[in-house]
């Protein structure tokens, strides 16, 4: 799946990048007298984007998962994310403890995908991408319809117990040290401890091997006996245990509530600058939208009017797409007549 | 039995290339439009003509528009709220800028200035396609949403943020936007004005422009060594696109709604539209009106439905209910039939030709 990568051109890439901004903006705020600018609290702006850019590397994988195993772009994924968090709160309000709801959760994730495989996904097979798009935003409307419905409309607030104050590191270089958000700090840990688990998953299991090769071809993939059915079920699973996690993170930062679906929406721009068939590409792909986008609103934002989170990662994402159409990870585009 | 057509020769070039070329099709078209003319204004009450059939003519309208770009052309687009919001505030700084001009003009221009926006959201189709420049044409639509919210300058320093259409005549003594306008006038009025647009966008497609936007969207590859050129074909469907999606955003903001804020044109706009183009038929101008109609009659159907079975349930539960049978519906529709409701149309006038025999 992924060939070896040259770190070294990242390694000095990432470096420089950061610091020619910093010192652009070091730049214009010499020239510019609104515009303030200090190396520590860019650090700190730099710093709480990344966090950020995790929990939308989170939400970007699991659209990677399906993409890759089915070429089916999962509008649905925020709305997992929504309906798995959901699920989780309702378990915690009936008592039962947070890892037991973990797990109930994760069955009910499960549940879903298998729901979601034989009644939309098999009688769909073979027909455009186009259609299996709009039917996942039928699933949307589905999860998001049912979830409110069992569990009610109200902000719920879930706590699984992490820390939320903030700490201050790197004291000894800049003045006042650099404020860090705990919460985002746990929350980057566990997503990267996820992308860990699944990268070994994919590597060294038997599943794994299969999933790849599904991912690879299908057709090439049936004839050597994978079975492609449950493989979907089981991308599919995995997929709604990753929205779990996604929405247990981001709904303990936000509460549970309907706009945790649209949190959808802030990974697209991540797939497309990672490339939808890229694991490593939905991560440093959304660790650059993460960043970006709060460096931009918090230096830039103000000289246009502010909230130009919206909508920046798109513009950063097309602009990008322009040079580079696959992405920075996707598969070279070979076209064939 | 009726519906035959033996005996019907052409006998010249213009015979050959009419889009009626059925005889029958011809009167039904002629009795339905008089219907819809004449019949409609003077039975529907206004129930009836403001909530249901002026709505399913500005959609119409748009849902055309989206499918010149995606059906035809094969670009899939997410943006068309962000579009509809251009032509929406194009023809607000219009009006109010220059209130002489005339209310018909002002939709026109306000469609072509929206062309131009949808040229420059239209140029990263050059280089991406698929959902890539799907995802692409997202940043249309957040980043047109967010000028028009941010920068008061559109609303005329409005403290509310909501534009209000100034009243105006199509002729004198008929009001089709403001509060003297009554629903028929407004209706009749759109359906001449959205009829004629269809017209000249099924003449469109069926030109050689057209026929670039198939050839495009069925192999762009070939397409281009064939002699087709991917920037004209591509970039003058985002821009035709655009002209028909801008209208209907002016139509929508001035005659549907009369009055409207940026954040009516979100996200959920550009689905809904793309649903229409789905469900009705993807490459067909019928099927852009057949859509329309289901998405629009659905969600009342539904409610009021729900409403007469049981009156005491809440209306969170009724939009909750709502939600799941239409994602339901949605997916139904796309197993059953994924070609959409035209070919259903097309499918019965077949069987029609050869009614009551078997072959």
């Amino acid at each position: 799946m992924t060939a070896p990568r040259a770190f070294l051109p990242w390694l000095i890439a990432v470096p420089v990048a950061i610091g020619s901004i910093g010192l652009l903006f070091q730049l214009l705020g010499g020239l510019v007298p609104s515009f303030f600018f200090a190396w520590g609290y860019y650090f700190e702006v730099l710093i709480a984007g990344l966090l950020q850019g995790v929990m939308y590397s989170l939400v970007a994988l699991g659209f990677v998962l399906i993409f890759k195993a089915s070429s089916i772009f999962n509008f649905a994924q925020g709305s997992m994310a929504l309906f798995a968090a959901l699920t989780m709160v309702g378990f915690m309000e009936m008592g039962v403890w947070w890892p037991f709801a973990f797990i109930i959760s994760a069955g009910v994730m499960v549940l879903v995908a298998v729901v979601i495989e034989r009644v939309v996904l098999r009688p769909l097979v073979n027909q455009d991408h186009i259609i299996l798009f709009m039917a996942t935003i039928g699933i949307f409307y589905i999860l998001d319809g049912l979830g409110q419905m069992l569990w009610g409309s109200d902000v719920k607030v879930l706590d699984i117990g992490i820390p939320r104050d903030p700490m201050f590191a790197l004291g000894a270089i800049f003045e006042g040290g650099i404020l860090i958000n705990q919460y985002d700090f746990v929350a980057a840990l566990t997503g990267g401890v996820l992308v860990a688990v699944l990268a070994v998953f994919f590597q060294y299991t038997r599943t794994g091997r299969a999933l790849r090769a599904v991912a690879d071809d299908h057709q090439a993939a049936l004839s050597v006996g994978i079975p492609l059915k449950t493989i979907w079920v089981i991308v599919w699973s995995v997929a709604g245990i990753v929205a779990l996690v996604a929405g247990i993170i981001w709904g303990g930062k936000a509460g549970v509530q309907f706009s945790l679906a649209l949190i959808a929406l802030k990974a697209l721009p991540v797939l497309i600058l990672g490339g939808f068939t890229s694991i490593p590409g939905a991560i440093i792909g959304g660790l650059i939208i993460g960043a970006g986008e709060q460096v931009a609103e918090v230096f830039l934002g103000h000289f246009v009017g502010g909230a130009i989170q919206d909508w920046f990662a798109y513009m950063l994402a097309l602009v990008f797409l322009v040079f580079r159409p696959q992405g920075l990870f996707g598969e070279r585009i070979i076209e064939r007549v | 039995m009726l519906y035959r057509e033996a005996g019907q020769f052409k006998t010249d070039y213009a015979a050959d290339q009419a889009i009626f070329p059925i005889l029958q099709d011809r009167i039904f078209l002629g009795l339905f439009l008089l219907l819809a003319l004449v019949a409609v204004p003077l039975l529907a009450n206004e129930y009836w003509l403001s909530t249901i059939l002026i709505p399913f003519l500005v959609f119409s309208l748009a849902a055309i528009g989206l499918n010149l770009l995606t059906g035809y052309c094969g670009q899939l687009s997410l943006g068309t709220g962000g579009f509809m919001a251009c032509g929406a505030f194009f023809a607000f700084k219009l009006a109010t800028a220059f209130p002489d001009l005339h209310i018909a003009v002002v939709f026109l221009l306000a469609g072509v200035g929206t062309a131009g926006v949808g040229i420059l959201f239209g140029i990263p189709s050059l280089r991406i396609k698929g959902f890539y420049l799907a995802v692409a044409t997202l940043a249309a639509q957040f980043f047109l949403v967010w000028v028009f919210n941010k920068f008061p300058w559109w609303v005329n320093y409005s403290s509310s943020g909501v534009i209000s259409a100034p009243a105006r005549e199509i002729v004198p003594g008929f009001f089709i936007t403001g509060t003297q306008a009554s629903p028929v006038t407004k209706y009749v009025f759109l359906l001449v004005f959205v009829a004629i647009l269809a017209l000249v966008a099924k003449n469109l497609v069926r030109g050689k422009m057209g026929r670039s936007w198939m050839a495009i969207r069925d192999m762009d590859i070939a397409a281009e060594i064939v002699g087709i050129r991917p920037l004209h074909a591509k970039l003058s469907a985002f821009a035709i696109s655009s002209f028909f999606i801008g209208i209907a955003g002016a139509l929508w903001a001035f005659i549907y709604t009369g009055s409207v804020e940026a954040l009516a044109f979100q996200i959920d706009r550009s689905f809904q539209v793309l649903f229409m183009i789905i469900i009705g038929g993807l490459g067909s101008i019928l099927g852009s009106f057949l859509g329309a109609a289901f998405i629009v009659l659905l969600p009342i159907f539904l409610n009021n439905t729900m409403l007469a079975v049981d009156p005491s349930i809440s209306t969170a539960i009724v939009s909750h209910i709502e939600f799941m049978i239409f994602g339901a519906l949605i997916i139904l529709f796309l197993i059953v039939e994924p070609h959409g409701l035209a070919r259903l149309w097309q499918i019965t006038k077949e069987k029609l030709r050869l009614w009551p025999f078997p072959y």
